[in-house]
């Protein structure tokens, strides 16, 4: 008997903390068949964020150096100024990409840095306790917005890939999402893709993936996946911004 | 004749495999497996084509297809 499907081997074999449903669990197994697939694991650098996406150091085998929150955009261009030969892979959260990182991600992105960043969208602070995020949508409640996110004091809910794509350092911009088979067909080609503009020194490749957190959320599993469908796709449409073949810079 | 391998212990009852498994040939069990979760079962195994859709939904990779 053949196996078709199992655990990538970049996968560390351990249980995760993730809630029932959390599609974390999800993106990290698509993350490590990339790393797989393009044979990068000895090569590869992480720069873990803060929030539930931390864990990345034990749950993929390579080595991780951790970052202040929204910081690792900086930690990850040092780490490949000096090291240009190895392979950085961010994996930030919402809260930590769309709120405190904002400037980090906006600039390590114009300077063309050449990373892979996997940004987890699931509109509200997880770890911290379910708090309003830049990304929660109109009308979601949370902990910090007990009677749903009104614009008029919170803003709308930003839409970080539209903003990365229109800078000139960003080679591979998409925002995909894992709540259906076909969809999470095109996450990992959207994935791979932004391992590609990397490998290939085409300058930064993010991905913006739709997650959910059935905890915060106040919902199960398969609610919060019929959520992603419902109330976030119809706002943050999925797509590739932006595709660069090229290369400006190197 | 497709063969579906479930680590119990690592399942934590969420459905999303349940959910999206074409033929209807997963349904959650009423063991508990150590972390006081009932995980899922592979019940109607004639029915399996072996697609792999339940391993690829699960968060956390539990389930190993083999065909």
């Amino acid at each position: 008997m053949k196996q078709v499907f199992g655990r990538p081997e970049s996968l560390v074999d351990v249980a995760s903390h993730f809630c029932p449903g959390c599609h974390h669990g999800t993106i990290h197994r698509l993350v490590a068949e990339a790393i797989d697939h393009y044979g990068v694991r000895e090569e590869t650098i992480g720069a873990a964020s803060v929030g539930c996406s931390v864990f990345m150091y034990d749950y993929f085998d390579i080595d991780v150096v951790e970052s202040p929150h929204g910081r690792s955009p900086a930690v990850a261009t040092g780490v490949k100024r000096s090291n240009p030969e190895k392979f950085v892979l961010l994996y930030q959260g919402d809260g930590d990409l769309a709120a405190i990182g904002t400037a980090e991600i906006i600039h390590a992105a114009n300077r063309g840095e050449p990373l892979t960043v996997i940004f987890v969208n699931n509109t509200v602070y997880g770890m911290t306790g379910g708090q309003m995020a830049p990304t929660t949508m109109l009308g979601q409640r949370t902990t910090t917005s007990p009677y749903g996110r009104e614009f008029s004091q919170d803003g709308y809910p930003i839409k970080i890939t539209e903003m990365l794509a229109q800078l000139e350092g960003v080679a591979y911009a998409a925002r995909v999402a894992v709540d259906t088979p076909a969809h999470l067909a095109k996450a990992k080609k959207a994935i791979f893709a932004a391992f590609e503009a990397q490998v290939e020194k085409r300058g930064m490749g993010m991905v913006e993936i739709l997650s959910s957190c059935p905890t915060n959320w106040g919902m199960n599993a398969i609610e919060a996946n019929k959520r992603i469908e419902t109330e976030m796709i119809p706002y943050f449409p999925l797509g590739v911004f932006k595709e660069r073949k090229g290369s400006d810079f190197f | 004749m497709p063969k579906l391998e479930i680590r119990e212990e690592r399942c934590k009852s969420c459905g999303l495999c349940i959910e999206f498994c074409p033929k209807g040939c997963l349904e959650i069990t009423d063991r508990f497996n150590p972390s006081g979760y009932n995980p899922v079962g592979w019940m109607n195994t004639e029915e399996c084509t072996g697609c792999a859709i339940c391993a690829r939904m699960c968060p956390d990779v539990v389930i190993e297809v083999f065909k």
